[in-house]
């Protein structure tokens, strides 16, 4: 089984329109370099749902998105993401904006196959006022405690980065958090994978390497070879975020164009030349919180 | 030394007292004082806390601020975000935050100021908000204590829940006390209004009253206790030893 595709051959099984999740957190382990191919593709009006960094707000960028459903948008050391915001002040995008664990209660629903699961966690909050969609449940036991049931986030497509795989989708993330990850492999139809590594079986590291494969070969529909495919976000441990390109995407929200110019409409070869190359990627050292 | 302490330091010591009763669990200080006053109550007021090295993994002393050597850090435990969640959807944890708005009620705002479908500044989003006021105890420190932060009226989006609501959270909600740059203050005065506990010195009730945007209560005009020779050690050579501190009043 040989699931090697390239960045074209996933653009082009996605379509306008589609519910789109992304892992990573913040400005750690998102799948850039398959987010930069949709900014340069035809696709449009994409749901999103994701712990949202540069790549939902790369997206924003390009007039992607129709609806965002999110708890945060951030690039850890830089808080508020500048192009996302853009994005909402100019009233350009729907929002569905949840408590991050009830983002990961839906992912679960959805990877469970479940319509909602309950939480409390919204009550009290105008989480409830702006997302009117949302409904309630009350406990069938005697505390018959109303609670709010979290509907299944289901989605058309997760895109996830990772530090190894197979051509089989034996996926590992070795660095310390996987976040989310394996529960948008699971809440997704469809799992496409970028990966730092495309190794053979024995080269996944037996046991040892085993502990590091947060969600099974099934689940996965392809995988793209992307060396530096999560840059300017982090892939602990082989490099950190770039500082200083994250700063330069930041403040090319005022006018798009320069930065578009130098980075965008390239192959991923040509995007980490554009950016220093690949070694300057891989001294990036890993960032202390 | 303590002829020259910070308004930074008394922050920090006032801060720390919050997790004084609160036993083994997850103390979380997200920001610049919270983070210290954290680290100290761990190393004065409650050494069972549990904290993380800001990242994925629960160390044994608190990580000191700035650049350090992380292979000195000694890891004790796991706790990613995944984790993370468990632990507050269980209650087993106290964070302090630092809320870009909050009202009478003690609801607070991190996510959008203005009309929410236009916002005329969009901040971070909800987050952990709902969950975390909602499945434990709270605090919160204000650099800046002001009518903008402190709202008349009621907090443009409410991302974390009030005392308005507190039935709804199966008695795990508590704002157990709000630090700021004028004093200290809880949500214990009548019909859990905040009160004042303290005033820092040279902060006045005047400055206090004026930069509220709502009613609250003069519980006392003491000044804040000072940091303790003890206190100043650890902030200055332990946990903030390049003065990071300093920054957040320009001091």
């Amino acid at each position: 089984m040989d699931k090697i595709l390239t960045h074209e051959a996933v653009i082009n099984d996605l379509s306008s329109g589609m519910t789109i999740g992304i892992g990573g957190w913040g400005a750690r382990r998102k799948p850039m370099s398959l987010i930069r191919a949709i900014c340069q593709s035809d696709l449009k009006d994409l749901t999103l749902i994701s712990y949202g960094g540069p790549d939902v707000g790369l997206l924003c960028a390009h007039k992607k998105v129709k609806k965002l459903i999110f708890g945060f948008v951030s690039l850890d050391m830089i808080p508020l993401e500048a192009h996302f915001r853009q994005s909402r002040q100019n009233s350009e995008i729907e929002v569905m904006e949840l408590d991050e664990g009830m983002v990961q209660w839906g992912l679960r629903a959805a990877a469970m196959d479940l319509p909602f699961l309950p939480t409390r966690v919204g009550l009290g909050t105008d989480v409830l006022t702006h997302n009117p969609e949302l409904k309630f449940v009350t406990s069938p036991y005697s505390d018959e405690e109303n609670l709010v049931a979290m509907p299944a986030l289901n989605l058309d497509v997760a895109l996830l980065h990772v530090n190894k795989s197979d051509e089989k989708g034996n996926t590992q993330i070795i660095g310390p958090d996987p976040f989310f990850d394996e529960l948008f492999a699971r809440a997704a139809r469809k799992t496409f994978i970028s990966s730092e590594e495309v190794v053979s079986t024995q080269e996944l590291g037996g046991k040892e390497g085993a502990i590091f494969n947060r969600f099974e070969r099934s689940l996965v529909t392809g995988v793209v070879h992307s060396a530096f495919g999560a840059h300017p976000t982090s892939c602990a441990p082989n490099y950190g975020f770039d500082m200083k390109h994250l700063k330069e995407y930041s403040d090319a929200a005022k006018s798009f164009e320069e930065y578009s110019s130098k980075y965008m409409n390239k192959t991923h070869e040509e995007y980490i030349d554009s950016v220093g190359g690949s070694e300057a990627i891989k001294n990036i050292p890993l960032p202390q919180f | 030394m303590s002829d020259s302490i910070s308004l930074a330091e008394i922050c920090i010591s006032a801060a720390s007292k919050a997790w004084k009763d609160d036993g083994e669990i997850l103390a979380t200080g997200i920001g610049l004082i919270p983070r210290i006053a954290a680290g100290l109550a761990k190393l004065t007021q409650n050494p069972d806390l549990m904290m993380t090295d800001g990242e994925t993994y629960l160390i044994s002393e608190p990580a000191p601020m700035g650049k350090r050597d992380v292979s000195y850090d000694q890891v004790e435990g796991y706790m990613s975000y995944s984790r993370v969640f468990d632990n507050l959807w269980g209650g087993k944890r106290h964070a302090m935050v630092t809320p870009t708005q909050i009202d009478c009620f003690g609801q607070t705002n991190i996510s959008a100021i203005g009309e929410y479908n236009s916002p005329k500044v969009q901040l971070l989003g909800v987050r952990g908000f709902p969950g975390n006021f909602i499945n434990h105890k709270n605090s919160i420190f204000i650099p800046n204590h002001s009518v903008k932060t402190f709202v008349n009226g009621e907090v443009d989006m409410v991302s974390g829940m009030g005392y308005k609501n507190k039935q709804l959270s199966n008695g795990k909600f508590e704002i157990k006390v709000v630090v700021t740059n004028l004093g200290v203050f809880d949500f214990n005065g009548t019909d859990n209004s905040m009160q004042l506990l303290s005033l820092h010195p040279g902060a006045t009730v005047d400055d206090v009253k004026l930069n509220t945007g709502f009613e609250l209560s003069i519980s006392s005009e003491t000044v804040t206790p000072m940091p303790s020779e003890e206190e100043l050690i650890l902030i200055r050579e332990v946990l903030d030893p390049q003065g990071i501190r300093n920054s957040i009043f320009g001091e």
